[in-house]
Order: C-alpha cells, then structure tokens, then sequence
C-alpha cells in the first residue's frame, strides 16, 4: 500500500512575495493611456467561423505575390467577384488563382506567363470555395 | 404575455463524412465511411454509403466490399470534427436568440418569439452553414424540442419536398408526419421501449401523442408520458443553457495491440488518468473515489479471458494528477495478471463534489493551495502549447499502444503542418 498522507512540508502555506509588492515612486504616465496590444488574429478575423488557412504549392501564383509554400487566409462567407483570389475546386482539383468572370465566360487564371488560363467550359464543374483575403509568407532565410 | 414556444432542431447531414470532405472536393460524389477508435467499425456514412455498409459493422468484415465499390474509408478525425462543429455552431449561434448545442452535430435553437417567416429563417440558417463551414444541416421547426427532433426527421426524410427544412407548427402537418412515423423514430423511444408499446397498438409517433398520459407514466415513466405530452404539442423540456456538471467521468479506450506486459498498460492508464483528471478539473469537480480496470479481448474464443477493476478511495476529495496517477498505478499493479494479453483500460472518477462544496471536518487533509496552482498552470500550458505539452512522466511522448489510425485525415483546422495544400502538381497529389 501507498501511504496516504504526504510528507508534513511546511511549504503548502508560502505565499510568493509580489503578491504584496506595492508600488511606489512616480505612477506611469502612460498608464491612463493603456490600449490592447495588435492582435494578429484580430487583424485577419481569423477567429471567425468561416475563415481558414490554407497552403499554397507552387509558382503558378508569383505575379500576384504568393509563393511556393506561403500560407493565405481564406472567407468562405464572402461572395466571388471578378478579379478576387480564390480558392476554386475543378472538377474536384483544388486551385488558387484569380477569378475571371467576362460576359458568360468564367476562367481561373495564374499570375504566371508560364501557366495557361483555366477556362470553365461546358461539362466542367466549378466550386468556389472561399476567396483569398490576405498571404502570409516567411522571409526566414532557413 | 410570453410568446409561445417555438424550437428548432438543427442537425448536420453524416457529420463525420462531411467534415471529410471540405478538404477534399474530389471526393463530392464519392460514398465515405468513417471508422471508430482504433479502426474498429464503421460509426458514420455519407448518404451514398448508407447502401453498402451498416453502422456499427467490423471494419475487417467489409474492408473488401467496400474496396469494390470505391467507398473511401477514414480513421476517425475528432480534431477537425470537433473545429468543424465549433464552426458550425458559431454560426448558428450568431443567427438566434438563444442556442443549445446538444451534441457534436446538433443543436436546439430557441426561436420564441422571433418575428417573421421561420421557414425562411430555417433555409437561411441552412444556407450559411453550407457557405461558410460546407458542411449540410437539416432544421426541424415546432413547438416543442420533441416535434422539432421529428420535424428535423422528417426533413431528412423528405428532403427532394422539404429541401431539407420542415415547419410542424401547422397542426395538419404536423398529423400527416406523425402518422408517417413509426414509434421508433421517436426522440428517446429505444428498441425495447418500442417493442413494449406495440404490444399496446402503439405503432405510430401519432398513437402515442395520443395515448393517455397517465397510463404511460404508470406502465413506462415520467419520461414517456413527457414524450407523448411534448408530441401532442405541450411543451414539457426547455432549453438547456449549460451542462449539469457530470456525475462521473469515464476514459477508457482500447490499445492499439494486445499488450501484456505491465509497463505499457501502466503508461496507458497513467494517459487515461491525464486525460481524465483535465475533464474533472474542466468542470471544477474533485474525485472522492476512482475505479482502474483492465480487460482482454472478449470475443475472440482463442484468446483467454480475464477482466479485473479495483476502486480507490482517495485521501481527500482532489484533482491532483500526481496524486491520481500515482494511485492508479498502485491499482493497475494489483489488478494485472501474467499471463494474459489485454485489450482495454479504463479509468473512471467517482464521487464528484464541486470544488467548495465539500465539508472536511478539521482533521481530514484536503488540497493545499500549492496543489491548485500546479494544477491551473499544467492546464494554462497545455491549453496554450497543446495537450501534453505537460504531462505526468509516467505518460510516454509516443506509445506504442496508440490507438491505431491509420487512415486519418490531416489536422487541416487544427494544425499548421496538416494544413490543406492547393495548386499542388498533379503528380505530387495523394491518390485516394
């Protein structure tokens, strides 16, 4: 059996000193003008329901500033417009490329000359999945 | 006066098998299944599924089949499940007065008083969800959380008439679908129940909002009589805000192996103790007791069987992981014998009081106040690095015994590694 009673320390009624710690001296001219730190998330919304990270792979996108392994923020909640980043499924492909929407003609287009557009024909089956609100890239050298 | 009460069921369509598929568009029209713990049978299927597999069958027996006519099978994800679900929820909760999420994929909306067209409200609802999570829900509307679980039924149901959302405040549908559903479809009216009130020629959800109310309680329980009250239209269950805090709290789960040496099945128990002691501390409860038990397989005829538990009686009510590990480990060590290849551990917290409310009489020990900070700063840590992050040392980083997942999806929530990649080369994509 284990003993059940613990070892008699008389360490369980310490009480850290700081919490007694009174400040003295000048009060801080800035501390009527405290505001809350950025906040990143905040920033982004990226605390909100129907927001999501997603990986780009790839160099399809460079021209519009997102490179292989950059991370976008993408809203769900937000309608499609001509000319908006988005994250589109082809025929089941995912893909992030700029929406294209002239006359009746739907394309997805890279920002890469090395890249053809994507134009959405008959029989194809086009999703929007979210539109692209910000990137997010490492300059790290590692 | 108060308006009258109105409440909406909203539940998502194969919860599990949608969440798979927000990441994975090419698998739109493709049947899924996903598998329990250890990957042991199937606990949820998508609609085109449902005609090649039951729930609950070994994921062995029909590993094959389902192989044949291309159903993808899934590891159990409950990190991107739970995420999803949160997402869900929030976006409900932004659309109505007052919100009771009832499960992982469902919840009551409290709509009394809420002006204006509900049906419309429902369609709305449904909308956004889809919009902003992908996952699809069904929304039942009645006057009680009874009817609104058969309205959300019957919406399914009828999903080509009712796309998926059903009003039963009108009385004359409210007939028509109870007449249409058997009495086992009914909120809270299991298999043994329904055999029972057959034999009373109660086969409809219809026969018994019209049977009489004190026969049921007298033959069943208060609970039946309140069902058949709640079908016929009399509100009887409100919305529940929060949970009452549990009674007590189970972790058990099944090894990954057989194992049959003590060593692992301690480390096991000492995770189960983990896990559990953050539940009781979630809920500002402290243990009085607690049960260790351990068990082989019990279906396999080949193998020899042997089940044993012990309960502890704890010095003093308490939440102490150290305290609860290091007797459940004496514990496991009294129960274990040689000789046998185990299959499942558990551990279970008995005697909940809330933090307070017990009265130790002046001699008795209770948690010092040294205990409670260690305590608020292991989950302080664990809540901002992740679970584990600190752990009792008897909790291995990697076990061995793991439960066995070895068709999940990636964290594509949860984690910045498992995060979904797009525009991959067609070369680089993961075959299904």
């Amino acid at each position: 059996m284990t003993s059940i009673l613990g070892p008699i320390t008389c360490g369980s009624g310490v009480v850290p000193r700081y919490l007694f710690r009174i400040p003295a001296g000048f009060p801080s001219p800035a501390a009527d003008h405290m505001e809350q730190p950025i906040s990143l998330d905040e920033l982004f919304n990226l605390r909100a329901p129907h927001m999501y990270l997603v990986r780009i792979d790839g160099d399809s996108m460079q021209g519009a500033g997102i490179f292989d392994g950059d991370l976008v923020l993408v809203d769900r909640s937000l309608e499609a417009r001509h000319g908006q980043i988005v994250i589109a499924a082809v025929n089941g492909e995912p893909l992030c490329k700029r929406l294209h929407r002239i006359g009746g003609q739907v394309a997805l287009r890279s920002e890469n000359p090395r890249y053809p557009p994507r134009y959405i024909l008959e029989g194809d089956e086009l999703t929007i999945w979210g539109v692209v609100t910000f990137s997010v890239r490492s300059h790290d050298l590692k | 006066m108060n308006p009258a009460p109105v409440f909406a069921l909203i539940d998502c369509n194969s919860f599990y098998a949608s969440c798979e598929r927000v990441f994975r568009p090419d698998l739109l029209r493709t049947p899924i299944v996903v598998l329990s713990n250890n990957d042991g049978c199937i606990i949820a299927r998508s609609a085109e599924a449902k005609q090649w597999v039951k729930m609950g069958q070994p994921y062995y027996q029909v590993k094959e089949l389902l192989h044949r006519h291309g159903v993808v099978a899934f590891s159990s994800n409950y990190a991107l499940y739970g995420d999803m679900s949160q997402r869900v929820m929030t976006v409900i909760e932004g659309m109505v007065p007052a919100l009771e999420v009832y499960s992982i994929d469902e919840a009551f909306a409290d709509l009394a008083g809420v002006p204006g067209d509900l049906d419309y409200l429902g369609r709305c609802i449904r909308e956004r969800v889809l919009k902003h999570t992908g996952i699809p829900v069904g929304v039942g509307i009645a006057g009680t959380k009874t009817l609104a679980k058969l309205a959300n039924h019957a919406a399914k149901r009828w999903a080509v008439h009712s796309g998926g959302v059903v009003d039963l405040r009108v009385a004359s549908h409210r007939e028509w679908v109870l007449k249409k559903c058997d009495v086992s479809e009914v909120w809270g009216i299991g298999k043994r129940l329904t055999a029972h009130l057959q034999g009373l020629g109660i086969r409809t959800a219809w026969d018994l909002s019209r049977a009489e109310p004190g026969l049921l309680r007298k033959t069943f329980s208060v609970v039946v009589e309140k069902t058949a009250r709640e079908l016929a239209g009399t509100p009887c269950l409100q919305l529940q805000d929060i949970d009452p805090p549990r009674q007590e709290i189970c972790c058990s789960r099944m090894f990954g192996q057989r194992l049959t040496e003590l060593a692992p099945i301690k480390e096991a128990v000492a995770t189960y103790v983990m896990r559990a002691s953050e539940k009781l501390r979630g809920q500002g409860s402290l243990a009085s007791k607690m049960r260790v038990s351990i068990r082989t397989g019990m279906f396999n005829p080949d193998e020899a069987k042997y089940a044993n538990g012990v309960v502890v009686q704890l010095p003093y009510p308490t939440d102490d992981v150290r305290l609860l590990t290091r007797m459940a480990l004496e514990a496991v060590g009294r129960v274990y014998r040689q000789g046998f290849r185990y299959s499942k551990a558990e551990v279970l917290l008995l005697q909940l009081c809330r933090r307070g409310e017990f009265t130790g009489d002046l001699f008795t020990p209770s948690q010092t106040l040294q205990t409670e900070r260690v305590m608020s700063v292991i989950d302080g840590v664990n809540a901002r690095w992740g679970r584990g992050t600190l752990r009792s040392a008897a909790v291995p980083a990697a076990a061995q015994w793991a439960m066995r997942r070895e068709l999940m999806s990636a964290g594509f929530t949860t984690q910045v590694d498992g995060l979904w990649r797009v525009n991959r080369a067609p070369t680089e994509r993961r075959c299904t």
